[in-house]
């Protein structure tokens, strides 16, 4: 580092001096155990978020557009109208929702791995620039030159879009310390997947991250399955939310199907590092419905175990029921998807109708200048 | 073949050779070299139960069991290190890393452990690993999925660098890397796993079967690392090329019926440089075909031997059709990608000098 970061913020409780070692770990709230587990009592508290009706709706309705985009998505890649790699994000939604619904969108940045369309659709970003990216027509978000994998937004400080696993971590460690260094009171929330989870530079971001009591929360996005291999092959520790202690940073076990629990844990977390206190890790618990990418015929689990989770704890659903209770009618959630699918359609047909980049895009952004 | 691909007959052509495709020639070769020898054993993300994501390592773990064949997680730096240690105790360490393009994070073990461990212990630890990864473009992956990093090997001493073009070739290469003693890079060309590509994107591709170097004797067969295959003679140039290129070279010199001399080097480290001089004697004009961008590509190492070697032999300029000197581009792959067009144009150029 050229300089120190500067005013560290005490942390709220005192996790670094002198651990108390013989008083009992869950009672007395100055020993480590306790700091490292207090946010996830907090959660335990209090698991849903009081959103107002029209807050879920608002989460329904992104929900939604996530699932029906990635739909189209997907048969576009079928039409071969998207070449190359596409990871799906059916099934996650309920985390880029409840995670980035919680964000000071003028402060927050937000870094993330290859499967991040959902995270750009989470942000409000048109549909169309993302689908435009994916064809990789020169109207997409990164001119066709990134794809599916590798998509940015100055605007809405959205950092990618990253296409080698766990890569991602570590940047998401340097936007912190920049939040930091500038005093602009920002975070970094940072996602990785259970796969990246076992990468060694995440580790050593771990430990700069609490070393400099960075404003950062990573999120582990178990979806339990590494590429083709289930967690419990390639994880010795497979509570991704203890992976921290070691760091003594505070983990949080969240179901990642439920947008409400998911914001409830948010909003707990990012107080806790607004407040000073350091890094969070976070473990959202989610699932996949799709292969890892269009390629992935996905013959490691069974068709049941999909079944399973769509039938039980689809998050869609899940909001969907909840709306249905508070009284809004079947009939105005028909027309959200309505308008929601031509939304999409409309995308498709911009992303299918606009040009390729010109030839001479290819020297461009090589470096600032030319030579 | 093994485990759960035994069940499947190998493809057999209309002379009733054994057919494979590239991915079923390794998969053989993994076979071939585990039932040989215990101390062969393989391992990388995804590539035990599941089998790899390209398939090469399918039913290993079924035939060998998981202590020989099995997932790593997600950690390329550790891999490379486990198999270093694994190595220098004496196992034949076979680590496939998923794409080329994720061997960054073990670089420095490959380089700083792998590569110099035989020389600063003067020879009493050995590295004898071979590391497999599909490599290069064509498939549409994007600038994290496409690229072709040889020349980062090529310049590392103490490391060996193979590009098979062809499923036979595949199949005797890998065995003999496995089989020697120093640490191999193996990269496997993704685009001509299931085909020969001959630079036509746009037309149908073509399936392994009907090509003759899909004929993949059962067994055990080396083919020696450092030996060339000239596989198109002529007099009038020589092209130099590996891995897909050779396949788009000489499909180039085949339509434009230029009397062109096609190398495929199928080794870079060791080169073997006497049949490339052989044959730049022979033509007095050199062109070098990679897709890895331009600029210090292993092209560049080509070119000054070439020049070196065969200097008052030269006719012409020696030529290069390369990548451009850009990240692997998504939307302009078949821009960036070293084709038939840009071949042929460097090919009238030499003929006109």
């Amino acid at each position: 580092m050229a300089k120190s970061p500067k005013k560290a913020p005490a942390r709220k409780t005192a996790t670094k001096k002198a651990p108390a070692k013989k008083q009992t770990a869950t009672t007395n709230p100055e020993s480590e155990e306790f700091a490292l587990r207090n946010l996830q009592k907090a959660l335990e508290a209090k698991r849903h978020y009081d959103a107002s009706d029209e807050e879920l709706m608002e989460f329904y309705e992104q929900m939604l557009l996530i699932r029906r985009f990635e739909e189209r998505a997907g048969q576009l890649y079928g039409l071969g109208l998207i070449g190359g790699f596409c990871h799906l994000y059916i099934g996650q939604e309920a985390v880029a929702v409840g995670l980035q619904s919680a964000l000071d969108g003028d402060k927050d940045s937000v870094i993330t791995g290859y499967r991040d369309h959902g995270h750009m659709l989470a942000y409000g970003i048109d549909p169309k620039v993302i689908m435009a990216e994916l064809t990789g027509r020169q109207a997409g978000i990164s001119k066709g030159k990134g794809g599916s994998m590798h998509m940015f937004s100055t605007e809405h400080k959205f950092y990618g879009g990253h296409g080698i696993v766990g890569a991602q971590v570590a940047l998401g460690g340097g936007l912190a310390l920049a939040h930091q260094y500038n005093e602009d009171g920002g975070l970094c929330l940072a996602y990785f997947g259970d796969g990246a989870a076992n990468q060694g530079q995440v580790y050593e971001t771990f430990n700069m991250a609490a070393l400099w009591n960075l404003p950062i929360v990573f999120v582990v996005e178990n979806n339990g399955y590494a590429m083709g291999t289930a967690v419990k092959r390639s994880s010795a520790e497979t509570e991704f939310y203890r992976r921290g202690t070691a760091f003594r940073i505070p983990g949080m076990d969240v179901n990642g199907m439920d947008v409400l629990e998911v914001r409830a844990a948010a909003e707990i977390a990012m107080d806790y590092v607004r407040q000073g206190g350091g890094p969070v890790l976070m473990e959202l618990n989610t699932y996949r419905y799709r292969g890892h990418s269009m390629s992935d015929p996905a013959k490691y689990r069974s068709r049941e175990e999909v079944q399973d989770v769509r039938e039980k704890s689809d998050p869609i659903e899940g909001a969907k029921k909840v709306l249905l209770e508070r009284g809004v009618s079947e009939d105005k959630l028909k027309e959200i998807d309505k308008a929601i699918k031509a939304r999409v359609a409309e995308a498709a047909d911009f992303a299918e109708s606009s040009p390729e980049p010109a030839p001479s895009e290819l020297y461009t952004d090589v470096l600032v200048g030319e030579y | 073949m093994s485990g759960s691909q035994t069940k499947k007959k190998p493809q057999q052509g209309a002379d009733g050779e054994r057919r494979l495709n590239m991915i079923e020639a390794i998969n053989d070769a993994l076979d071939v070299m585990m039932e040989r020898d215990e101390n062969v054993v393989v391992f990388g993300e995804d590539a035990g139960y599941f089998g790899g994501v390209f398939r090469c390592t399918a039913g290993l773990q079924e035939k060998y069991g998981k202590s020989r064949a099995f997932d790593a997680p997600i950690s390329e730096c550790g891999i490379m290190g486990v198999a270093v240690g694994m190595g220098a105790y004496g196992l034949r360490p076979v680590p496939e890393i998923q794409f080329a393009d994720y061997i960054y994070p073990g670089y420095d073990q490959i380089v700083s452990e792998a590569a110099r461990l035989r020389y600063r212990s003067a020879g009493e630890f050995t590295s004898p690993i071979t590391i497999r990864s599909p490599y290069g473009g064509g498939i549409f992956g994007g600038q994290t999925h496409s690229q072709s990093p040889e020349a980062l090997f090529t310049h590392i001493s103490g490391v060996k660098t193979v590009i098979p073009s062809t499923p036979h070739d595949a199949k005797g290469l890998l065995i003999a890397a496995i089989e020697d003693n120093d640490p191999v890079l193996f990269f496997e060309p993704k685009r001509i796993y299931n085909g020969p590509f001959e630079g036509y994107y746009d037309k149908p591709a073509a399936a392994w079967r009907s090509h003759p170097d899909s004929a993949t004797p059962e067994g055990y067969y080396r083919i020696e690392l450092g030996k060339a295959n000239v596989v198109r003679e002529g007099e009038a140039l020589t092209v130099l090329a590996y891995g897909t290129m050779v396949h788009v070279a000489k499909k180039v010199c085949e339509e434009k019926g230029v009397d062109a001399e096609v190398i495929d080097l199928r080794s870079l480290v060791p080169l073997d440089i006497d049949t490339i001089e052989a044959s730049v004697e022979k033509t007095g004009k050199c062109l070098i075909v990679h897709e890895a961008s331009r600029t210090s590509g292993f092209g560049a190492e080509l070119s000054a031997l070439v020049q070196e070697r065969c200097f008052y032999h030269l006719e012409a300029p020696i030529e290069r059709v390369t990548g451009f000197d850009t990240p692997y581009p998504h939307s302009l792959e078949w821009a960036y990608f070293p084709g038939p067009v840009r071949i042929g144009q460097a090919i009238d150029r030499l003929l006109q000098e």
